[in-house]
């Protein structure tokens, strides 16, 4: 996820050689840069539309899940998918906690999330179409998610790195859990392997996609790995997760869908075909299944929870008043 | 054993209560007028369904037929059951939920105080979770009851809006008949008529807090308890049971 979150990011900064050398020091020293410690304005901004769009895509990310939530097929699966739902909208908490550590508003973020001007991850605006959805989202994009995640635990800004460590530990029970929930409809009748596979099917190639663009295209990926934000490159995460995924598709006898997909000895990796990179930059850029009705579901929950909001500030602010005026009353 | 068919019903009418509401909240899921709110919405459905799960698996195994929490949940036909119509109402804005949450809280909390003593082990235990739950869950909705109550114009207007809308509801959560008698009787659970005065007072406190009036109900509407339902109930239904009718059978 994090890694589109890069996308147009601008990494230079105005500060001096020295300013930027010592910095760099710090950083090579495996240091954590904590929110008052002084760092280059383009380190700043990057993790700002970094974090900010990571905690947007936990946000939307809940639209797609939360689809299913009423027509769970057991009592079960709605508990689980509550519980998973729930735990997505604080991870958003968090994420946005530790972005405005580095001088920026949750205001300012929904903001510019509903305005369009900061993106989430492009796989939200792909719908859920059937139960098997949600476990090939827990499986894969949360599994995906996770191989973005855990080097960020080590990312050299303390307060994201410590917010990651929390959200990892709980992204790795989704993956479980929706992999287990395949697992259960590949064992199950032949209208839910139907399911499963046609789930996988559907979801593979935008899981990839997930990563970003190739390193050879990818602009500021350098910067960000010299800043130590970024601890491996996105075509290195993206093979560690069709790693780590086709012997986990073939136990539960799903088959990706990719007629070239092989293992390849020489270089102790799967090798896989073309993504179609044409379709990741139209949903990226808007084009998607449901790019529009994901910003018009935040909207409309932004726009009819205003009152709500407005009056949790009123209430507050007469509180304080009478507290005051007993204060003046009781001296 | 007529007892026993007594207990069936009163435990079946408890678990649907909680899968309604429960299920009635969690739409509200993603769609919060704030995040903190998309998370403790969430969370009290997450302790209905709880609550509704232990309650339906005793009331399987009192039945003694052999039916699971998810045949009880999922795969009986509308007229069959038995929640109160408060719960089943459409979710409306937050200030309605919030109140039929406040309403169903404050006649919960003193129901599964007085359940943990009971004779019965099961629904004792069962109490000694929910009371806890249900704690919280007074005071989050009442903190916003007071809130929207004394907030801004527009939300006092909605809270009076919705004190209207749910009046008419408050009477049927303290309805009587033969199957609540013998529960009292049996001192499996405490009549409903003996829960008013405690409901009571929760209401009035957080209304006096938030200098509300309680519109007395013109009428009461009930039914809910015979399986006579409002016509939101059967799309409620048709949502819930979608997976279970479409795929008979299926193991999930």
């Amino acid at each position: 996820m994090y890694s589109q979150g890069l996308i147009g990011a601008k990494t230079d900064s105005g500060e001096d050689q020295a300013f930027l050398d010592a910095f760099q020091r710090r950083i090579d020293a495996e240091e954590k840069i904590e929110p008052n410690d002084p760092m280059p304005e383009g380190y700043r901004r990057t993790l700002i539309r970094q974090i900010g769009q990571h905690a947007h895509s936990e946000i939307v990310g809940m639209l797609p899940e939360g689809n299913w939530i009423t027509r769970a097929p057991s009592l079960r699966r709605k508990a689980a998918l509550l519980a998973k739902v729930q735990d997505e909208g604080g991870h958003g908490l968090y994420l946005y906690s530790a972005a405005e550590t580095l001088g920026v508003s949750r205001e300012q973020m929904t903001e510019e999330l509903l305005s369009g001007k900061a993106k989430y991850s492009s796989i939200f605006n792909y719908p859920t179409l059937t139960w098997a959805d949600i476990g090939a989202i827990g499986w894969l994009v949360d599994g995906a998610a996770i191989m973005n995640q855990i080097p960020l635990c080590r990312c050299s800004y303390g307060p994201y790195a410590r917010a990651m460590i929390r959200v990892c530990k709980e992204e790795s029970f989704h993956q479980r859990q929706g992999y287990e929930i395949m697992l259960t409809l590949c064992r199950g009748t032949d209208a839910q392997k139907e399911m499963a596979q046609d789930a996988l099917n559907r979801w593979w190639w935008p899981s990839l996609m997930m990563f970003g663009p190739h390193d050879s295209d990818s602009q500021h990926g350098d910067q960000s790995m010299r800043w130590k934000i970024k601890r491996f490159t996105n075509d290195e995460l993206r093979q560690q997760f069709v790693d780590a995924t086709i012997p986990q598709a073939e136990f539960i006898g799903l088959t990706v869908p990719d007629p070239e997909l092989k293992w390849n000895e020489e270089r102790g990796h799967y090798d896989f075909g073309a993504i179609d990179w044409d379709e990741f930059w139209r949903v990226v850029k808007g084009g998607g299944p449901l790019n529009t009705e994901r910003l018009e579901a935040r909207q409309k929950a932004w726009d009819e929870g205003a009152w709500v909001r407005e009056a949790a500030l009123a209430h507050a602010e007469k509180r304080k008043l009478r507290r005051e005026a007993a204060r003046v009353a009781a001296e | 054993m007529e007892d026993r068919s007594a207990l069936v019903t009163f435990l079946l009418r408890l678990a649907d209560d909680h899968l309604i509401l429960g299920h009635r909240l969690s739409e509200w899921c993603g769609h919060a007028p704030m995040l903190e709110e998309d998370l403790a919405m969430p969370n009290i459905a997450l302790d209905l369904i709880g609550q509704a799960r232990a309650l339906y698996q005793y009331a399987g195994g009192v039945e003694g037929k052999g039916r699971s929490e998810d045949d009880l949940a999922y795969l009986r036909r509308e007229r069959d059951y038995l929640n109160c119509l408060m719960v089943e109402r459409p979710n409306g804005d937050f200030a309605h939920t919030m109140l039929r949450q406040f309403y169903f809280a404050a006649f919960m909390h003193p129901f599964w105080e007085k359940a943990m003593e009971s004779q019965d082990a099961m629904l004792a235990g069962i109490a000694g979770k929910a009371v806890k739950e249900v704690a919280y869950h007074i005071r989050h909705c009442g903190e916003w009851v007071i809130r929207l109550g004394d907030g801004t114009e527009e939300s006092t207007a909605r809270m009076q809006a919705a004190l209207t809308a749910l009046a008419p509801y408050v009477d049927e959560l303290f309805e009587s008949d033969a199957v609540t008698a013998a529960m009292a009787e049996a001192g499996i659970a405490p009549s409903p008529a003996s829960l008013r005065a405690p409901f009571e007072a929760t209401v009035q406190s957080v209304f006096a807090e938030a200098f509300l009036d309680a519109p007395a109900a013109p009428w009461a509407k009930t039914g809910g308890r015979q399986g006579l339902h409002s016509e939101a109930m059967g799309f409620l239904l048709a949502e819930l049971q979608y997976m279970q009718r479409s795929y008979p059978g299926a193991n999930w």
